[in-house]
């Protein structure tokens, strides 16, 4: 194992994948702007159906994971491994609380009938409708985005744990931080646009 | 190798620790904000706070302040791309 690592090749590769990421929400978001200017009243009102106190908190508990994962990072940089798995783990644990409340959330809005395809969103004013449908797809993608940033986590525990990766070679928890930080960011823009709408 | 060093910057827990309480002060002003009434100008607010969170998040969580010049420059052409992308979409469709 003489070879060196590259380390602004692994991430230079990460960060483009990551690029094609941003993109794919960009797309995303086009779609929220063209049509609040079209429905800006039904989205107002769409708004205030979500709750805001449950968006906050998501927003409070994917922060925090953020500030753990890389603090991860550091750690095993220290060479402290127990302390780089504890806060993995944690990370994964906000994770997991995270899907738990967008369980919730969901739920209690297909209680209300609303969602896609509902009587209620089909009959109501077309800007609800598609208030919704953006609303469901934009946070099911981030939803999905988050499960697939715990497995990253939750590999790179493994890794960890069986010594594959450590204080000289952490290109892997790096990146899947990386990919982590990307699900935070996302969210950050999520959160205001669909939960704090004026 | 001099410029190893350099490459591998490393976040220090207080460093981290900083970013996360102004991201929580962020979150706080976002959430307080929107209870106040300013008609058209809640969302420009909101995004502009939004965007100052993306940025620490960027610059220190994903360490892009120190890093090479090859992702800086590649992040911001992706970033000037975005801009383009909603921005003369939105036009199109705000002045048809």
């Amino acid at each position: 194992m003489n070879k060196p690592i590259d380390f602004i090749g692994i991430r230079l590769g990460m960060w483009l994948f990551l690029y094609s990421e941003i993109i794919l929400f960009g797309g995303m978001f086009v779609l929220y702007a063209a049509y609040f200017h079209a429905y800006p009243t039904d989205f107002v009102e769409g708004g205030r159906q979500l709750n805001r106190v449950i968006g906050a908190i998501n927003t409070i508990i994917l922060l925090l994971s953020s500030f753990t994962v890389a603090a991860s990072i550091t750690a095993i940089r220290l060479g402290s491994k127990k302390l780089s798995l504890s806060l993995i783990g944690f990370s994964f644990i906000c994770g997991i609380v995270f899907l738990i409340n967008k369980y919730f959330e969901w739920g209690a809005k297909f209680h209300h009938d609303i969602y896609p395809n509902s009587e209620t969103l089909i009959n109501g004013p077309p800007g609800q409708n598609i208030f919704f449908g953006l609303y469901y797809v934009i946070t099911g993608l981030h939803g999905l985005h988050v499960i697939i940033g715990m497995t990253l986590l939750a590999i790179s525990f493994v890794l960890v744990a069986s010594n594959k990766i450590h204080a000289e070679r952490f290109a892997m928890l790096e990146n899947s931080g990386l990919y982590w930080h990307l699900v935070d960011l996302i969210w950050i823009f999520v959160f205001p646009l669909f939960y704090l709408v004026l | 190798m001099s410029k190893d060093s350099s490459i591998q910057h490393m976040m220090s827990y207080k460093q981290l620790a900083l970013v996360l309480i102004s991201l929580l002060i962020l979150t706080g002003v976002t959430v307080g904000v929107s209870y106040v009434h300013m008609g058209i100008f809640n969302v420009p607010i909101a995004l502009g706070i939004a965007c100052f969170k993306v940025s620490l998040v960027l610059l220190f969580f994903m360490h892009l302040k120190y890093e090479s010049i090859a992702i800086k420059v590649s992040f911001l052409s992706t970033v000037g791309f975005l801009a383009i992308m909603i921005s003369f979409t939105f036009w199109d469709v705000a002045y048809r």
